[in-house]
């Protein structure tokens, strides 16, 4: 990169902090979207957390899905979704009932009558108590990771980071949350565990900012909290956008790559990185303006007894 | 100097990417498909006798074999095509007969100095190789309540002895209820039963005679223990028979258990398996000079060649069996204790008195379905066949009169009887086990699988390498080469602790790569800022660039680590998988993103003078 580019991109000069009346209808707005959809048409939870029967079949030609749902019927099975997975040619089945040994092949032979071909790709089955299992597992780890990440950063920097870092966090998860219910997309375990990435991932981005806005409160001598946490979001602009950037590289080669199995996960990584991104540039800084952090909550103590020489560092 | 590294450290560094370059090796050389024959039951013995005949039938069926090995009681044959694999096992089944599995297996080719210093190649989980999970679940209100009757019938008897009158005893809500005649007999009952039944927390009412035991919750634990070990060892023996390469049947939590089993994609045929039961039957040795109508010949489960004819009357069967164990007699020789139900010390009791000195066999019996392959108009087709197998555990010298616990003394070694005593377990009343969790992959799945893990990983990278190229230039080049060290460690700690990769474990690798450059953007944004803000000289700016950038690369991984050890500890299967590799990445990363560039970048600036960075 030529050094005038990056003279320039490194004096960026955004004053974010007039932004963040915006930034903060935005985030109100998404939040309340999420929250309403979360309320009125819940998550579609995967057949990890609700229990059932899920049959994949692969047909040597496209089948009508109707012709399907219409065989099933009439054979007696209620209560089940058909879906395409991945290509025309690969079939999602899945079953609300309970589970009997030979349901895959059932569900094959059922199908597969006459001339056309099916292959049994993968048949799941998971009982409803450990589906409640997981689901309760998955919010109670959800929970314990917050609360270990706000212990760790009131340790680390002061409480009122930790309390702006898990603010930004559950900004984040709700969103992510209320994307997946707004478009009715399957959320499963692989779907929960980016979820928590995601934690860890926007988590990153924060700490990196107010790990500057530290370093500003404690080195730079001008300017009230406002410059100084505006100062430090420019100053790690940069970063956070090549590090999303990268990071979103190998996102979508793993969305477009990776195969139907991961693709909700990789889905579930990519809307989670975006938000996070956003939430640690625009969201993070302006909740530590909100509870009103000053230079004295960072201050390095003071040794009793030794007199300090003047304002060296 | 203020940018060189001494010797040593550039040499520990070099060190650690070596030896992670050695044990990532391993998982470049292709697997051999093979089969794998070894013995049905530990006593067994497969030896050159059997590789032979295996090897001559496979040549007899123009089937080329690239190796064959005997190693640990097991052979190993490799063959040069997989589809070569269900054919070879066909044919050595048929040589060798039912006392041997024949088992598909996937051979390393790892070669000798590398296995010989523990380098391997990474697991492979069954979304990416095949195969089927089963998560089984004991039903502990039925194993409470069985062990409950059992003391119900003890209660009775010591009651009828002990001559004190009760209207009942029952089993009601995981409690056991005693109605006795008069509350005059309470406290002389409670001291009675009291000295057996340690295990029992005790109550009475004296306002309408009843005495409740309920299980201590110490008890209850070790009930539970028990039913889940009982469960695990038959479900072990089970799985031998299916012929699974490398099976994993392991506790999960309180009451669970999963089986998973790579390769195997006939569920069915697996559930029937593993669901199969066991039973045992107690019966007197047949008197020389008996009617040969009422007597039946049995082989010796062990010893196929020896054999004894028992009586065709049955005492009991390990319906009534509650527990076996090892134990050791007066002279600290091993001897196994069997416990008894009720009913079954009566039966025991009646059968024995009249018959001390005569012999008494158990009879270990399985219900087994046996698969083989026929021929019809010209197409394969499976047959199954359940059939019985009966074969004799122990027979010993009636003593003295047996009641509802008696021992089996003169065993042999002490793994001779547990053994015998696990046969006696696993043929006795299990605990109920049902399945709550299935899943079958294909095996073009999890091929697929792989492969599309393994093309997203060459992108992510391909893609990730350009950028930094483009943007740092130089300064690219070391994130470049440490971007791939990090992956060579990575794979080399994968492979080497023996985790277990999944299709999200490959995603996260896959999202470590686009995270771990996140350090050297750091570095090299604060080397700039240095450069460009405050002035200072390049090699000051490296300097300072490294040990600001350090804090927040350390606090940043730091949370996100807490993050994915959570994720671990609350995942199951693939989502752990997940949680590994994440974790494991950030470690690497954060080694190679400051270490393995700043060696780098102390080679190129580190000696010289220098006006700019390409950076």
């Amino acid at each position: 990169m030529p050094s005038a580019i990056a003279k320039k991109l490194l004096n960026i000069d955004i004053d974010f902090m007039r932004l963040r009346k915006l930034a903060f209808g935005l985030s109100a707005a998404l939040i309340l979207i999420s929250l309403a959809s979360l309320a009125i048409q819940g998550l579609r939870l995967g057949l990890d957390f609700t229990g059932g029967t899920l049959v994949e079949l692969e047909y040597a030609q496209s089948p009508e899905l109707e012709d399907i749902r219409a065989k099933l019927e009439r054979a007696g099975y209620e209560q089940f979704v058909v879906q395409n997975f991945g290509s025309s040619r690969d079939v999602l089945v899945r079953l609300n009932q309970g589970f009997s040994p030979d349901v895959g092949e059932q569900v094959r032979t059922l199908l597969a009558s006459g001339d056309i071909q099916v292959q049994l790709k993968r048949a799941e089955f998971v009982g409803a108590q450990v589906g409640e299992e997981l689901r309760d597992q998955g919010g109670l780890g959800m929970l314990v990771a917050l609360i270990c990440v706000m212990i760790y950063v009131a340790f680390r920097f002061q409480y009122k980071f930790a309390l702006g870092s898990v603010l930004a966090l559950a900004h984040d998860v709700i969103i992510l949350l209320g994307f997946f219910s707004l478009f009715r997309i399957d959320f499963d375990l692989t779907v929960l565990a980016a979820l928590l990435a995601v934690v860890g991932y926007s988590l990153n981005d924060t700490i990196v900012v107010y790990d500057r806005i530290r370093e500003n409160f404690r080195t730079v001598r001008e300017g009230g909290p406002k410059q100084l946490i505006n100062l430090a979001i420019n100053q790690t602009l940069l970063r956070t956008v090549i590090t999303s950037f990268t990071t979103l590289l190998v996102l979508f080669a793993l969305l477009f790559f990776g195969g139907e199995m991961i693709h909700n996960f990789a889905l579930a990584l990519i809307i989670g990185l975006l938000v996070g991104t956003y939430s640690s540039i625009f969201v993070a800084g302006t909740f530590l303006l909100v509870m009103k952090v000053d230079r004295d909550d960072l201050a390095i103590p003071v040794k009793e007894g030794v007199l300090e020489e003047d304002g060296r560092p | 100097m203020l940018n060189r590294y001494p010797l040593w450290k550039n040499l520990l560094i070099l060190l650690v990417i070596g030896v992670g370059i050695i044990y990532a090796l391993p998982n470049l050389y292709p697997e051999d498909p093979a089969v794998q024959i070894s013995g049905t039951r530990g006593s067994i013995e497969v030896t050159d006798r059997e590789l032979n005949r295996a090897t001559q039938a496979l040549d007899a069926a123009g089937i080329e074999v690239l190796q064959a090995s005997l190693e640990n009681n097991s052979v190993l044959i490799r063959l040069h095509e997989s589809e070569q694999q269900l054919a070879a096992r066909e044919v050595i089944q048929q040589t060798l007969g039912d006392n041997f599995v024949v088992a598909l297996n996937q051979a390393p080719t790892t070669p000798e100095w590398l296995s010989n210093i523990g380098a391997r190649g990474v697991n492979l989980g069954l979304d990416l190789r095949g195969g089927v999970h089963f998560l089984m679940e004991v039903d502990m209100d039925a194993a409470l309540k069985q062990q409950l009757e059992v003391t119900a019938s003890e209660v009775r008897a010591t009651l009828r002895t002990e001559r004190l009158r009760f209207r009942q005893v029952s089993v009601e809500e995981g409690r056991l209820l005693i109605r006795l005649a008069s509350a005059d007999d309470l406290p002389e009952a409670r001291r009675l039963l009291q000295r057996n039944l340690t295990d029992y927390v005790f109550e009475d009412s004296a306002a309408d005679a009843l005495l409740t035991l309920s299980l201590t919750e110490q008890a209850v634990r070790e009930l539970e223990d028990y039913a889940v070990d009982q469960n695990l060892i038959t479900l072990r023996n089970r799985v031998n028979e299916l012929g699974v390469a490398e099976p994993l049947v392991q506790r999960s939590g309180r009451n669970r258990i999963v089986v998973e089993l790579p390769g195997v994609q006939d569920t069915a045929a697996a559930k029937r398996v593993l669901g199969a039961t066991a039973n045992l039957e107690f019966r007197l040795e047949a008197r020389r000079n008996a009617d040969p109508l009422d007597t039946e010949e049995f082989i010796f489960r062990d010893q196929p060649n020896r054999n004894a004819a028992l009586e065709r009357d049955i005492i009991t069967t390990g319906n009534n069996v509650a527990n076996a164990s090892v134990g050791f007699d007066e002279n600290n020789r091993p001897q196994v204790n069997i416990r008894l139900n009720g009913q079954g010390g009566r039966l025991m009791s009646q059968a024995t008195r009249p018959n001390v000195g005569r012999s008494m066999g158990v009879l270990f019996i399985e219900h087994k379905t046996r698969t083989r392959f026929e021929r019809v108009d010209g197409e394969r087709v499976e047959v199954r066949e359940p059939y019985t197998e009966r074969g004799i555990i122990s027979l010993a010298t009636i003593q003295s009169e047996l009641g509802s616990s008696f021992r089996i003394t003169g065993v042999g070694s002490i793994q001779e009887a547990s053994e015998l005593a696990l046969l006696l377990r696993a043929g006795a009343l299990a605990a109920p086990i049902y399945f709550v969790e299935e899943r079958t992959i294909g095996p073009s799945l999890g091929q697929r699988n792989i492969e599309q893990g393994i093309s997203s990983i060459q992108i992510g990278l391909a893609l990730v390498v350009i950028f930094m190229l483009a943007w740092y230039r130089v300064f690219g080049i070391f994130a470049c080469v440490a971007l791939a060290s990090n992956l060579v460690l990575l794979v080399a700690l994968l492979s080497a602790l023996g985790a277990t990769l999944t299709l999200p474990g490959i995603a996260g690798i896959v999202l470590t790569l686009g995270m771990a450059v996140d350090a050297n953007v750091l570095i090299n944004a604060r080397i700039k800022e240095e450069i460009y803000h405050r002035g200072m000289s390049p090699q000051n700016a490296i300097h300072a660039g490294y040990e600001k950038a350090f804090s927040t690369i350390l606090d940043a991984n730091i949370t996100t680590l807490l993050v994915a050890v959570i994720l671990f500890s609350i995942g199951t299967g693939p989502v752990k998988g997940f949680a590994v590799t994440l974790s494991l990445g950030l470690l690497t990363s954060m080694f190679t993103a400051i270490l393995v560039t700043r060696m780098q970048v102390n080679w190129v600036y580190g000696k010289r003078r220098i006006e700019s960075l390409s950076i």
